[in-house]
């Protein structure tokens, strides 16, 4: 067997370590599942084995599936029946375990998660190592899927059905303690010692049946809609579920249906309705966008994948901020956090202590719950300078800076900043919507100047753009990409153009919202719409949080920029109507929006007035279409225009910069699951309806003309697993 | 077509639905069976002559279950040829059950019935008898369930009935409810319920409070924040809404129906029967019919079904003389009034579920016998009887007196 050590000692004991070649962790390769079924039979057959231990030869027990693989089942369209066939594999290969006859106990040396801990439970006893970086969980939902291996079957059994469902449904991982205290693992030891007593349980004490093949058995909690606490957990289970995912992801809905079918049946026709369940869930596109941006494609973006080769990886240990504002203290606290000295830099001492109060009262609400001593606080606090001197930046790798968004200002630092800064430092900007080319004008060295593109607040989104301009060489894009890994952010690489990728595509989300409003659509149908398309707020209440103030001001220098060549849209009537009323957006108190004190926010009422409803409503599904389809085919656009350069980008920039949906897979991969010729027809629909911003580029049209899409299947690796 | 007539009408009073309820210490069939007898003695009715017995029940589960209609027929001592069923069309049941017994008639394949229903829900509480409509994951989830008081506020929201609004109509119910008991309307149907040692148990519905104020109302809290904010339900209403902002709470156990224990019985027969048999035909059923509508918001059914009965009968609304539409939350019938355009003099006028209790079972038999009673007090012809009903339907039937 090439990936389980098979061993069986002097007392009849076998112990199976698993160790999967030339991979990090162990994960469910088809060598293993093979090798699996062979353990199996051989634990079985063999007279002289008494029981058996399964361990982990790596430090972590073992994670489940091997993603590319299950993008690979979708993308190859497989029959049903053919992939339930071999989704099959695992599920038997563990049943047999369980009743092979003889005690059979998982050592958990470390993490279990998936597959890995499907296994361990399908042993008859389980002894977890105390070991503070292990965690359990079945986080497939994360990926569009269920657990595969009997997880939804056995945990409910053996913690009952509500603990259970939290966990499936949500993916969450628990530390081994935890698992002991809700009951899915039997014992904890010191680490070292676990597959000794594991043996001696097997020697001792093992008991060959589980409880669910025992006569009588009961799942803890009850089963089944005679049970009024269970009608209630499913009831109000799925009431909750619907709220937390809008009906977009399909895998939290068949996880419940799973479980709630699944628990008043016998074992072996229980897996079976799992196993369809999660064959369904691989055949849905939802799992396949999700594990193909979310984990395959932001993976190779954090491990930067867009990184020039040429220059050589470059640490940062000194960073300069100019502008202590919102951006820049963000930025600031992100970039300390990391252990960079950070340069943070104002025009008034006042303004740049301001700015580190901003990371002091962050730290003071980890150390207040828990999650960091006073210690680390005050060390990570102590890495921010404040200052007025220009002086100070003499000794940074890296100058960001982060000041209003007016290009005079703008050039006044950067002169001043390059004054003093090595020749060898590079200087980026942290604009959102000026052109980088244009800025970089005022630079002395336009090859080491590029634009870093955070997000508010910086602590918490996870997305930095950067920005190529006309002149910006490699030594640049490597240091900002290697910075961006250092801060633990994951990086979109972008060439200049107004808006660059992201505050593009995000404008005309915004935009399409409030051009609804202009028409007389009802704002609470905008809104809510927007929401339950996955949106995570609409586009009239997250204009309100940019402020109208700033829409006002980038759509005033835009058209000041672009003269004759600017299109106007309804939307700009409504910006200037508010900014008029001096309705500024959510800081000014009034916006789209009410802003009670101690109150909920509420729609004003004011807007039917300004905008009467229009007596023919649109469907909620045309609402949806219109706020989709018009991010995705800006996006085209941006392909198109060579903004943004690998379809991976824009899918990851639009999830994790503004919010689109994650279920799509992204404003592109959303094309690819609408399928592209049915796209560029609802296209044209709504181009004829609502205007030339639905038009789709003729490139899109010949792509879908050829049977083309975004992504190649070679990109996909087409390996198939044998499970 | 046989034409079915109404020969009479018995209903137990209505009891508090709790362990301190007047009717808590008898069985369901023990209810059930007390009414079908009295129906019979004091029509002095040859019950071997029945063709069937059916009745509606929405919990048929535990001591309302296996077919309690066929158990009560054996415990009131009917003939033994007499055979039961029990039929579920949750709210409407009652009512279903009498517009079934008609049916059998009409289409010629009966002479004599009895239809009506029962729910003793002190002892089989709503929803003992489970479901995938609400329960199963994956029902549940295509047609976003939500609870029914849910579904009421949306239709308040959505028509802008505010708190004082659907508070008004509760404190009429309560009054013409009073005035109703007072004056003895409904004397002429219901019966003294008793124990087996021939003491009353209960002689009068005992859910109503008669002198209840706005004032009053206003103090009670709304009954589905908690459900609609901490259990999910506002915003899966709002998925299938989406054109409101938020949902306003205004139904509390003050402007909704009471909780109650209580059977009622409809003897219908033709004409032939009734005269063989020497009975006096009181109405003829004009018609009847039920209807789906959208299950989320599930409250909406009452208008739309009673147009259906209309048509089918080629009536209009000016046809009908009186309505009687149940009263399960103030909106829903503050909606029928304004989509049938039906004057509040004209719908409910001895009050309804809000003040007397909603036996979820009996009631459509029962306001059926109500509305027969008030025809004959004011000596008008034409009533139409309605309810809402779970899962988006409605149920109605027209009777005319001969």
């Amino acid at each position: 067997m090439k990936t389980i050590d098979y061993r069986v000692d002097t007392d009849g004991v076998a112990v199976l370590t698993i160790n999967v070649p030339d991979k990090p962790m162990n994960v469910m390769t088809p060598d293993f599942l093979a090798d699996l079924k062979e353990a199996v039979a051989r634990i079985t057959n063999d007279a002289n084995v008494k029981g058996a231990v399964i361990t982990s030869g790596k430090d972590a027990f073992m994670a489940g599936a091997d993603l590319k693989d299950l993008v690979a089942t979708f993308d190859q369209r497989t029959d049903a029946a053919e992939v339930y066939g071999w989704c099959r594999g695992l599920q038997q290969s563990l049943r047999k375990l369980e009743t092979c006859g003889k005690p059979v106990a998982a050592a958990i040396n470390g993490t279990a998660l998936g597959g890995g801990l499907e296994i361990c439970l399908a042993c008859h006893y389980r002894v977890a190592a105390n070991n503070p970086k292990a965690v359990f969980g079945l986080p497939e939902v994360q990926v569009g899927l269920l657990p595969g291996g009997g997880g939804t079957q056995r945990l409910p059994r053996l913690i009952g059905i509500e603990p259970a469902l939290q966990l499936i449904t949500q993916g969450k991982h628990v530390k081994p303690g935890e698992a002991v205290e809700l009951g899915f693992v039997d014992k904890l030891v010191e680490p070292g010692t676990e597959i000794d007593i594991a043996r001696t349980w097997v020697l001792e004490e093992g008991d060959p049946e589980q409880p669910w093949d025992k006569k009588g058995f009961k799942v803890p909690g009850g089963a089944g809609l005679m049970n009024p606490s269970v009608i209630q957990t499913f009831m109000v289970g799925t009431s909750l579920l619907q709220k937390m995912t809008n009906h977009n992801y399909p895998a939290p809905i068949a996880i419940m249906s799973a479980v709630y079918e699944g628990t008043v049946l016998p074992m072996d026709t229980a897996l079976d309705v799992e196993t369809k369940y999660f064959v369904s869930m691989l055949m849905n596109p939802v799992s396949r966008n999700m594990t193909r941006t979310l984990f395959i494609n932001k993976g190779a973006a954090d491990k930067l994948v867009r990184r020039p080769r040429g220059p050589e990886k470059r640490v940062v240990t000194q960073l300069g901020i100019l502008g202590a504002g919102m951006m820049g203290a963000g930025v600031a606290f992100v970039s300390a956090r990391a252990g960079m000295q950070v340069v943070l830099l104002d025009t008034t001492q006042e303004q740049a202590d301001k700015g580190k109060d901003y990371s002091r009262n962050l730290l003071q609400k980890r150390v207040e719950k828990g999650r960091m001593t006073t210690e680390e606080a005050r060390v990570l606090l102590e890495r921010i300078h404040p200052t007025t001197d220009y002086e100070d930046l003499r000794d940074c790798e890296l100058v960001i800076e982060a000041v209003f968004e007016d290009r005079a200002i703008k050039a006044d630092v950067t002169a001043k900043a390059e004054a003093v800064m090595a020749d060898d430092a590079i200087f980026a900007s942290n604009t959102s919507t000026l052109p980088i080319t244009g800025l970089a004008e005022a630079s002395k060295r336009p090859k080491q100047f590029i634009g870093i593109h955070f997000f508010s607040p910086v602590d918490k989104m996870p997305l930095v753009e950067v920005i190529l301009g006309k002149e910006t060489a490699d030594v640049a894009t490597a240091q900002a990409l290697d910075y961006i890994q250092q801060i633990r952010k994951t990086p979109i690489v972008v060439n200049d153009s107004r808006g660059f990728y992201t505050s593009r595509v995000f404008g005309v989300f915004s935009r399409e919202g409030i051009n609804m409003l202009a028409e007389g659509v009802k704002p609470a149908l905008i809104e809510n719409v927007a929401r339950h398309a996955g949106m995570p707020v609409g586009p009239l209440a997250v204009t309100d949080e940019v402020s109208i103030e700033l829409s006002h001001h980038v759509m005033t220098q835009t058209k000041k920029d672009l003269g004759d060549q600017y299109i106007a849209s309804p939307a700009d009537a409504v910006i200037e109507k508010l900014m008029d009323l001096g309705r500024k957006g959510k800081k000014a108190g009034k916006g789209f929006y009410e802003y009670p004190q101690g109150g909920r926010k509420h729609l004003w009422s004011g807007l039917t007035d300004l905008y009467p409803r229009a007596s023919e409503q649109p469907s909620a599904d045309e609402v949806r279409k219109r706020i989709l389809y018009v991010q995705a085919i800006e996006t085209v656009r941006c392909m198109d225009e060579g903004v943004v350069m690998h379809p991976a980008d824009a899918d990851i920039g639009s999830i994790f910069g503004w919010g689109f949906p994650p279920y799509t897979g992204g404003t592109l991969s959303f094309i690819e699951t609408e399928g592209l010729a049915a796209f560029v027809a609802e296209a044209d629909r709504l181009t004829e309806k609502y205007g030339a911003r639905f038009s789709v580029p003729d490139s899109l049209r010949k792509m879908a003309e050829n049977n083309e899409t975004f992504y190649s299947s070679a990109e996909n690796t087409p390996r198939r697993s044998a499970a | 077509m046989t034409n079915a007539y109404i020969y009479d009408h018995v209903r137990s009073p209505r009891g508090r639905g709790r362990a301190n309820g007047s009717l808590h210490e008898i069985t369901p069939v023990d209810l059930a069976s007390q009414v079908l007898a009295s129906l019979r003695d004091r029509n002095d009715l040859d019950t071997s002559k029945l063709d069937d017995v059916i009745l509606g029940c929405t919990a048929p589960v535990g001591e309302q279950g296996s077919c309690i209609a066929r158990t009560a027929v054996l415990n009131a001592d009917f003939a033994e040829n007499v055979p039961g069923k029990q039929l579920n069309r949750f709210c409407a049941s009652g009512l279903e059950a009498v517009n079934t017994a008609a049916a059998q008639i009409m289409a010629g394949q009966s002479d004599l019935t009895i239809g009506g229903g029962i729910e003793h829900m002190s002892r089989i509480p709503m929803g003992s008898d489970s479901g995938a409509m609400h329960a199963d994951p994956a029902i549940a989830y295509k047609t976003y369930f939500v609870p029914q008081g849910i579904g009421a506020d949306l239709i308040a929201t959505m028509q802008g009935f505010s708190r004082e609004d659907v508070d008004a109509y509760a404190v009429e119910s309560q009054k013409r409810a009073a005035n109703a008991w007072e004056k003895g309307y409904f004397d002429n149907s219901v019966i003294a319920i008793k124990d087996h040692i021939g003491m009353t148990l209960l002689d009068k519905d005992e859910h109503l409070r008669p002198g209840t104020t706005a004032e009053d109302l206003a103090g009670l809290k709304a009954a589905f924040v908690i459900p609609g904010q901490q259990g999910g339900f506002d915003a899966v209403a709002l998925q299938k809404y989406p054109q409101v902002e938020a949902i306003n709470h205004v139904h509390t156990g003050g402007n909704s129906s009471g909780i109650v224990d209580g059977a009622a019985a409809v003897l219908l027969g033709s004409e032939a029967m009734g005269k063989a048999l020497g009975l006096k035909r009181r109405a003829r059923i004009r018609g009847f019919s039920s209807i789906g509508t959208d299950p989320t918001i599930m409250l909406t059914g009452p208008a739309p079904s009673a147009e259906k009965v209309l048509s089918r009968c080629g009536m209009t609304t000016k046809d009908i003389d009186l309505f009687e539409l149940n009263e399960a939350f103030a909106a829903v019938v503050m909606l029928f009034m304004q989509r049938l355009d039906i004057p509040h003099d004209k719908i409910n006028v001895n009050g309804g579920a809000i003040a007397l209790g909603h036996p979820l079972g009996a009631t459509g038999a029962m306001i059926l016998g109500t509305v027969l009673d008030e025809l004959e007090r004011r000596d008008l012809n034409t009533a139409l009887i309605n309810l809402c009903v779970g899962g988006g339907m409605g149920t109605a039937t027209i009777i005319e007196r001969v």
